[in-house]
């Protein structure tokens, strides 16, 4: 009983530390802040004595910095970035791979996560593979990936499901706070991209439409205060309710029904 | 990012257990929602939205010259434009084999159902009939256009007007009362295979995951008649599986027809 | 017979503009979308990018490019547009991308491109600047840098009188002179910045006296502020959570 009321507990907090911050939604051009005293982050630019909003987003006030945070827009790869990408190509060093940026992203044999036979590189990772992967560096000719590192590999089974990058925050939550819930309670895998790309993989197709279904959740309610707890009953609410399902079922096998 | 391979594989192990991403059965449809006269230029015009997937259709009238061997019908031209707008799979260009195949298939279905009566669209006997032109244009596409794009296309046809004539000259902008000539309403049903499964109304990642489809537009009016019918996509299907999948299109299209019946009565008469 | 004073047939002052609707998110698959309507001129756009750009030899090695594509659904005007590019709508292109260009911070993404498709569901003039309205607003909805809006509006001179917003019939209206029809109407449509009030999209047809010129130019900086206002309160409309 007590660790389910400091769990409670903890996402309330994290709930009250974002409605602390203004939720002021600015449009491209909308004047942010007036004189020298505010620094322009991003998603802003200075224009002599004002710092206008450069994208429509959600205004963010830190002592001396203001920064606009996307609400929208296509996946712009940042070094250090966990994505999920699918292999487009194969050269003869390396793969070519979609990660959903507006660049080409490219892992060279040197950085692949395992021994590769340099004569068919299809061997370990052929096309249409899906894989995670890290952003190594961004260049003006494109991406440059990684697979070196933990977790680092590729996924068999499981789906795939694509949200907006800019609710990807939101669905991992907290130092992990709100997918750490939905993997529990519904018992999948689950990898979470920056770039919007998430993979599910769970111990039935039941468990994984529930994390889908709570996933869907949460990137339609950005807004929502305590969410975390929110969606925490509502999965165990549908957990139970599947439960029931399942039990129905046996009974009418049981019984010798048809289904 | 296209359908990945993996989740392609997800939907289809899925149906076999009768199971959709969004809690479908496999042979349900989505929200359908129908609006008339959404573009007041037009003779008729209709919107028509099944889940995501949005289609517009506009119904354009002009005199033209009729055919030598037909000297009193009138002409149906069916155009389809699957615009870049709609999809990140469309490109910009003349059109291609998907919007020409889309254009003839609901083509076929109006006119092999006579659904417009061209027979009655004569002005003068060997020199001017009128000319349908039926425009289609997916607004957003998540699967199933057919099926959105043939309601959306009778839609039009049904509640459109014959613009003013003045020494057999179209006013263009002025409009009678007066509707096209028409008969039985034709119903188009796509029927979809995943896998071993048979699906309707499928998403946009569904219809990725399909190999084969099959159209089928008919009538129900006293009997049931099939008057178009197309199998389009890779691979072959067994005898049982057509004979399936018209005994599903008949199913459902009666039930859509209703659902359309439905619609009309509560929409007031042009 | 010139009249002193136009009047509107729908009964508008000169300064006022139809009524206005505008709002974001109308395309599901786009990154951006926006509706945009004077009255009975329609138009939706839609943003996709940024993303790669194909034909390579289109690239440019240092920035994102804006490509803006204006059409017209074939029954958005009374007698049926040929589906297709024409001349028309190829010009029309070319000044929309023109006026957008200005405002787009798109540096940092080399041989990329920005594309805005731009289509009129219903035509009653002011099309072009209903669809550079529905494009600004896209390409904010779906993120993409820039450091403001931009904002069209049709002026024209209609006898002696300066208004805003034509409609079809005021674009053809005419005067009889010595029984002859003459067109009487010079159509001046514009765009500005919502910051700096800059020009991004001046073109005219007609006879008009440069002061009346420079009239024509005040009334479009009033009326596209006014517009500005209303784009970006439909950008930043966010529906609230549903339960």
């Amino acid at each position: 009983m007590t660790e389910k009321t400091s769990k409670k507990e903890e996402s309330q907090k994290e709930e009250q530390g974002n409605s602390e911050k203004e939720r002021i939604i600015v449009a491209p051009g909308e004047v942010v802040a007036e004189g020298k005293d505010f620094l322009p982050g991003d998603g802003t630019k200075r224009e002599g004595n004002e710092i206008i909003a450069l994208r429509f987003g959600l205004l963010e006030k830190n002592d001396k910095l203001v920064k606009v945070i996307p609400l929208s827009g296509a996946y712009i790869p940042r070094v250090g970035n966990t994505v999920i990408g699918e292999v487009i190509d194969v050269t003869f060093n390396g793969w070519i791979v979609d990660i959903g940026s507006p660049q080409l992203a490219f892992l060279p044999i040197t950085e692949c996560f395992k021994y590769v036979n340099k004569r068919d590189l299809t061997e370990t990772l052929d096309f249409h593979d899906i894989i995670v992967t890290k952003i190594k560096s961004v260049k003006s000719r494109g991406v440059d990936l990684t697979m070196k590192g933990r977790g680092l590999k590729d996924l068999q089974g499981g789906m795939l499901i694509r949200v907006n990058p800019t609710r990807v925050p939101r669905v991992i939550g907290r130092a992990g706070s709100m997918v750490n819930i939905i993997k529990e309670v519904t018992g999948c895998s689950i990898i979470v991209g920056q770039n919007g790309v998430i993979w599910l993989k769970g111990p039935s197709v039941d468990h994984e439409l529930l994390a889908k279904e709570a996933i869907d959740m949460v990137v339609e309610k950005p807004f929502t205060e305590g969410l975390t707890e929110k969606v925490r009953v509502f999965l165990e609410k549908r957990k139970k309710e599947l439960k029931q399902n399942v039990e129905k079922k046996e009974e009418k096998k049981d019984k010798g029904e048809e289904k | 990012m296209d359908t990945s391979s993996l989740t392609k594989k997800r939907i289809e192990e899925l149906l076999q257990e009768g199971k959709r991403f969004d809690g479908r059965k496999p042979l349900e449809f989505r929200k359908i929602e129908i609006e008339t006269g959404i573009s007041k230029n037009a003779e008729g015009s209709a919107r028509v939205r099944i889940g995501d997937t949005e289609v517009l259709v506009g119904v354009k009238m002009d005199v033209g010259e009729p055919f030598t061997d037909s000297p009193d019908s009138g002409a149906l031209i069916v155009n389809a434009e699957l615009l870049p707008l709609a999809s990140r799979k469309f490109e910009s260009g003349p059109p291609q084999i998907q919007a020409i195949e889309l254009a003839r298939l609901v083509d076929r279905g109006i006119r092999e159902s006579e659904f417009v009566d061209l027979k009655k669209l004569g002005i003068k006997s060997g020199e001017k009939v009128w000319a349908v032109f039926v425009d289609i244009y997916p607004i957003n596409d998540d699967g199933n256009l057919i099926d959105a794009a043939a309601l959306a296309a009778v839609a039009a046809l049904k509640t459109a007007v014959l613009p003013v004539l003045k020494d057999d000259k179209v006013q263009y902008g002025e409009f009678t009362t007066k509707g096209l000539p028409l008969k039985e309403m034709p119903i188009t049903i796509t029927c979809y295979k995943i896998g071993d499964s048979f699906v309707l109304d499928p998403t946009s990642q569904e219809e990725d995951s399909a190999k084969v489809r099959v159209t089928v537009t008919m009538t129900f009016d006293k009997e049931t008649y099939i008057h178009a019918l197309q199998k389009s996509g890779e691979g072959a299907l067994s005898e049982e599986e057509i004979l399936e999948i018209i005994k599903i299109a008949e199913t459902e299209g009666k039930k859509l027809l209703k659902r359309f019946d439905e619609f009309l009565k509560k929409t007031a008469p042009k | 017979m010139t009249e002193k004073t136009y009047k509107r047939a729908d009964g508008r002052d000169p300064d006022e503009t139809r009524k206005i609707e505008a709002r974001v998110g109308v395309i599901k698959n786009a990154d951006g979308s926006a509706f945009f309507s004077f009255g009975g001129s329609q138009a939706i756009a839609a943003v996709y990018g940024p993303r790669q750009l194909h034909p390579q030899h289109l690239q440019n090695p240092e920035k994102c490019l804006l490509r803006c594509n204006y059409d017209m659904l074939s029954f958005s005007v009374t007698e049926r547009k040929r589906p297709g590019p024409s001349r028309r709508s190829a010009e029309i292109s070319y000044v929309t991308t023109k006026a957008l260009e200005p405002v787009l911070q798109l540096e940092g993404l080399p041989n990329t491109v920005v594309d805005v498709y731009i289509m009129i569901l219903q035509a009653d003039a002011s099309t072009r600047c209903a669809g550079i309205n529905a494009a600004a607003m896209a390409l904010a909805n779906a993120g993409i840098p820039m450091n403001g809006l931009v904002s069209a509006v049709s002026i024209g001179k209609i006898g002696d009188t300066i208004v805003a917003d034509l409609t079809k019939e005021e674009e053809d209206f005419t005067v009889t002179k010595g029984g002859e029809e003459i067109k009487a109407v010079t159509d001046i449509p514009m765009a500005f910045t919502s910051r700096g009030n800059k020009i991004t999209l001046l073109q005219l047809d007609g006879k008009i006296k440069p002061e009346e010129l420079k009239e024509a130019i005040a009334l479009g900086k009033k009326v596209c502020k006014k517009i500005a206002e209303i784009q970006a309160e439909a950008i930043k409309k966010v529906d609230k959570d549903k339960d």
